[in-house]
């Protein structure tokens, strides 16, 4: 077995980071203009790398797909970021929450990565409060928290239901500062097609311009991927429609090794599916859970309107079976007893794919206003979509893909195996195992931009000051912009019947009928054929109208729907390969007798690290063994 | 349910726009709007048609990406709705839809109904900031802000920078955009310091965009689908007043 060096530094887990911080390489300020970097994402992480590093004194240049970086996907982030400041002296520190992390992630997370994301979640806040992110207060002045599933204490950060817009604001007007300064160029509405390797060192990107469609060249001394997540691939998910893969997996494709793509996170609380036209299903935040109930009718196929089934005929099914952290359950478990009573006819709603989120009990505890307060863009969120007021029945929910943990493989230093590439954010695998618990992707995603990545970067950069400005006229970046324009032409060419967005369906059919929320060997194997049989249909009638040199967004979904293809089979291979069941990936073969996840630690506790050999060869597992020397590694017990 | 569209075409900046018509039948009122497009784009695709090129991303009222002027408003007739909020079943069956980019000057017509945008984010680099460099942050609570100004503060801060309020306004002005990021900088204390200085900057910078000045007509504030106040462009004209007469430029 290879092992791939993760650069975990030496020492005990809490001084870590501290003392690596203070011996890794230095780049002089009078050095840092003439290092370029390229950053492809604004979300929060992007942009908070892409102000930090200008801040720096760095010359930043960063890209989006977007037409303003402040429309990233992190916007839409509802419920909260955590960070451990322990303000509601409930006993939270920073091992508690990386504790919970650990576990929550069904111990298939780096214990290293973890501590330091929950170690630097308090300047964070520190740093997003000064920059005017409007969170939550109390009376007094200072700032509220709330709670969040698979923890026991208050820790959330909050703005209304809106975190992720106000944190994304936040990093959005850093960046600007930058731009004004001219530190940072940004480059809107542009999209990374390709990476470009020389001489084994990431140097560039190839972009299309999404208004002209002219294909150009980018150096850079070290790229940042910041590209977010992968959840789109289920075609119907919680993401914004737009999110994709593409970038991690031209990352991939040279090189850059990917971990546990398998690893998604099916959330518990989605609006259910309406009908065949939806083009994406909508979050109801888990915040929600910390007043509302969970339930279903004790009585099958129980078709009666909510509000008339009394208090002893409704199942309360998550405080039945976890009483002690009840609707406050991790995600992955939520979402498995949801399916578990709608499969066994229990669901509500006319297609019983639905489970009941009462807030009854909440409003006559704390009054309504007290509930609008906390939720209201989200209950009338629902209400649009729905027409149903919540505050008088309860919501519908379902579960829906929503995150992915898998992802580009990083090291410590957040640095792919592709030297002087990095990825932050959802796109790499980094901080949650097998199970991401609420509020701490915007906690790493800033964690990863404004503190890590800015320290890590120039432990590499200090070896890049006697390297000139990369050109772009070399035959490597020749290379690279020949083979996108090709790609482009042969999706233009097909000239078939059948428009992108209907494979894309296809194709989220497959995974969510047998690669979703359970699995088995039997599904797994009949995915790995259909996802093969509909990749060539693809490539033989799919339409794309148009041409390369105009704003085509049929083009630009052709080229992520192609790619989600291959990422598709490598997610479901991942799948095969983990014969147990850990955190949101559930092998029924792997389950204990009350149904829960069982893990098999002996032979599975490891990373899964694919390679890509070429598009006709298989991919070739690697494993980074995970070691657990500061948490005992148990079941994982939430009842 | 049946309807008819008169959707503006142009193929790109420089070409000449005009309406076509479309008739769509079997839309399902259950539809948002933008799913009707999708539905309008797919029938158009199999028919060997150009689809109609519209912005959009989160489709749920938040990114701000969504636009369109429709029957002659922004984000059509919902009330605080973003256009991939809106649902078929508030139009009737049978009637004519109109279905145009946002018209402002600052705002030039890319490709259907894709407007350019940019100057919003020049006006957010021009001033729209705290400054503050990453690590210097002190302890977030010994910043304690008074409750009812963090609260008025967000929601000055939940604009989603769609551009409606331009869009909306017959002088293409962009008081309530620029307000809403003045506004909620000044409430906060940590945004006092620099507020002179912010609001000087930016109202210069909208100036120099060529957005028009705002005649009070309150059709920004009818059409938000954030329900952004108009409040706030009152405090933003006080800040202005202030930094003009008050504190001399420098000292910022
Ligand atoms: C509905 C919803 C609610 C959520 N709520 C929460 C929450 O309350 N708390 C929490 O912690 N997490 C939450 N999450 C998760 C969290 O929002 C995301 O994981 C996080 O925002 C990802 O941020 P990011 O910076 O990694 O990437 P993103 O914000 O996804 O940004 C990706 C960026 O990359 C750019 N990009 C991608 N590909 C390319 C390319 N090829 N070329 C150029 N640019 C490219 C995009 O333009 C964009 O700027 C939620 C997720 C969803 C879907
Ligand atoms: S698509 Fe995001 S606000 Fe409409």
């Amino acid at each position: 077995m290879i092992t791939l060096d993760s650069k975990i530094p030496e020492g005990s887990l809490s001084e870590k980071w501290s003392k690596y911080k203070s011996s890794i390489k230095l780049v002089n300020p009078a050095n840092r203009k003439k290092l370029d970097i390229i950053i492809v994402g604004t979300g929060l992480a992007g942009s908070a790398a892409a102000s930090s590093l200008g801040e720096l004194g760095y010359n930043v240049k960063v890209f989006c797909f977007q037409d303003t970086p402040r429309r990233a996907h992190s916007v839409a982030a509802q419920g909260g970021i955590n960070a451990a400041k322990n303000y509601k002296n409930d006993g939270d520190s920073i091992y508690r929450l990386f504790y919970d992390m650990i576990k929550g992630g069904d111990y298939r997370a780096r214990e290293a990565n973890v501590y330091r994301a929950a170690e630097v979640s308090n300047a964070t806040i520190d740093h997003l409060t000064a920059q005017g992110v409007p969170f939550a207060r109390e009376y007094g002045g200072t700032i509220d928290n709330r709670s969040f599933g698979g923890v026991q204490v208050s820790r959330t950060f909050y703005a209304k239901g809106q975190t992720g817009q106000q944190c994304l604001l936040g990093a959005y007007s850093g960046l600007n500062r930058q731009i004004n300064k001219g530190n940072v160029t940004m480059f809107s509405r542009y999209e990374m097609i390709d990476l470009v390797i020389i001489d084994g060192k990431a140097r560039g990107i190839i972009t299309r311009n999404l208004v002209t469609g002219e294909i150009e060249r980018h150096s850079g001394h070290a790229v940042v991927l910041a590209t977010g997540g992968y959840g789109t691939i289920y075609y119907l998910s919680t993401l914004a429609v737009n999110s994709n893969g593409s970038a991690a997996w031209a990352a991939y494709k040279k090189g850059a090794f990917f971990a546990n793509p398998s690893f998604v996170q099916i959330h518990p609380s989605s609006i259910p599916v309406l009908n065949d036209y939806q083009a994406k299903l909508t979050l109801m935040s888990e915040s929600l859970r910390n007043d509302g109930r969970v339930w279903v009718p004790k009585k099958k196929g129980d078709k009666r309107p909510a509000n008339d089934i009394p208090e002893e005929e409704r199942d309360y099914y998550l405080e039945r079976r976890y009483p002690a952290y009840g609707n406050l359950v991790p995600r992955d478990i939520g979402s498995r007893a949801a399916k578990e009573r709608c499969d066994a006819g229990y669901g509500v709603g006319d297609t019983g794919l639905a489970v009941n989120l009462d807030f009854k009990d909440a409003i006559k505890k704390q009054g309504k206003k007290a509930i609008e307060n906390k939720y209201s863009n989200l209950f009338e969120m629902y209400e649009k979509i729905t027409g149903i007021n919540s505050y008088e029945e309860p919501m519908r929910i379902y579960p829906a893909g929503h995150y992915t943990m898998g992802g580009l493989w990083v090291n410590y230093n957040l640095m792919t195996t592709t030297p002087g590439l990095f990825a932050i954010g959802e796109s790499n695998f980094s901080d949650h195992g097998a199970n991401r618990l609420g509020a701490s992707s915007l906690m790493q995603c800033s964690g990863d931009g404004y503190f890590i990545l800015p320290n890590t970067i120039g432990n590499y950069l200090a070896d890049e000051i006697h390297t000139p400005k990369i050109p772009t006229d070399t035959h490597e970046f020749d290379i690279a912009e020949k083979e996108v324009k090709e790609r482009i032409n042969k999706l233009l060419s097909i000239n078939g019947k059948q428009t992108v967005t209907s494979f894309h369906k296809r194709l989220g059919k497959i995974l969510w009928d047998y690669c979703g929320m359970t699995r088995n060997e039997q599904d797994l194997k009949k995915a790995t054929e259909l996802i093969e049989k509909l990749k060539v249909e693809f490539w033989n009638d799919v339409k794309v109208p148009g041409t390369t040199d105009e704003l085509n967004q049929e083009l630009e979904k052709a080229i992520h729907v192609a790619d989600f293809f291959e990422l598709a089979k490598l997610l479901v291979a991942d799948a095969l390969n983990r014969k147990e069941s850990c955190g949101a990936h559930f092998r029924e073969e792997s389950q204990t007798e009350t149904g829960e996840a069982k893990r098999d630690d002996e032979n599975y506790s490891y990373v899964s690290i694919w390679e890509y050999k070429g598009d006709d060869k298989p991919p070739q597992l690697h494993k980074e063994e995970l070691k657990f020397e500061n948490v005992e590694v148990k079941v994982r017990d939430y009842k | 349910m049946n309807i008819i569209l008169k959707i503006w075409r142009q193929k790109n900046a420089k070409a000449k726009g005009k309406f076509v018509k479309y008739t769509l039948d079997d839309v399902s009122p259950e539809m948002s709007f933008l799913e009707m497009l999708d539905f309008l784009n797919t029938k158009l695709i199999e028919q060997g048609d150009d689809p109609v090129a519209f912005e959009h991303d989160c489709r749920e009222g938040i990114c701000g990406c969504c636009s369109l002027y429709i029957n002659g408003r922004p984000h059509g007739p919902g009330k605080k709705t973003t256009t991939c909020e809106l649902h078929m079943r508030l139009f009737k069956d049978g009637k004519t839809i109109v279905v145009e980019p946002w018209r402002a000057k600052p705002f030039p017509v890319i490709k259907d109904l894709i407007v350019d945008r940019s100057a919003f984010d020049k006006i957010i680099t021009a001033g729209g900031f705290i400054s503050t460099d990453t690590g210097s942050a002190p302890e977030a609570n010994s910043i304690l802000v008074n409750k009812k100004h963090a609260d008025d503060a967000f929601d000055s801060a939940s604009c989603i920078g769609c551009g409606a309020c331009v869009a909306a306004c017959k002088n293409a002005s962009a008081m309530l955009f620029i307000s809403s990021r003045v506004s909620q900088f000044v409430l906060l204390p940590q945004g006092k310091i620099e507020a002179a200085k912010r609001v000087q900057d930016m109202v210069a910078k909208m100036d120099e965009l060529g957005f028009g000045n705002c005649t009070n007509t309150y059709a920004c504030e009818a059409e938000c689908p954030k329900g952004i106040s108009i409040s706030n462009i009152a405090r933003m004209n006080r800040e202005f007043l202030k930094a003009k007469v008050g504190a001399p430029k420098d000292l910022g």
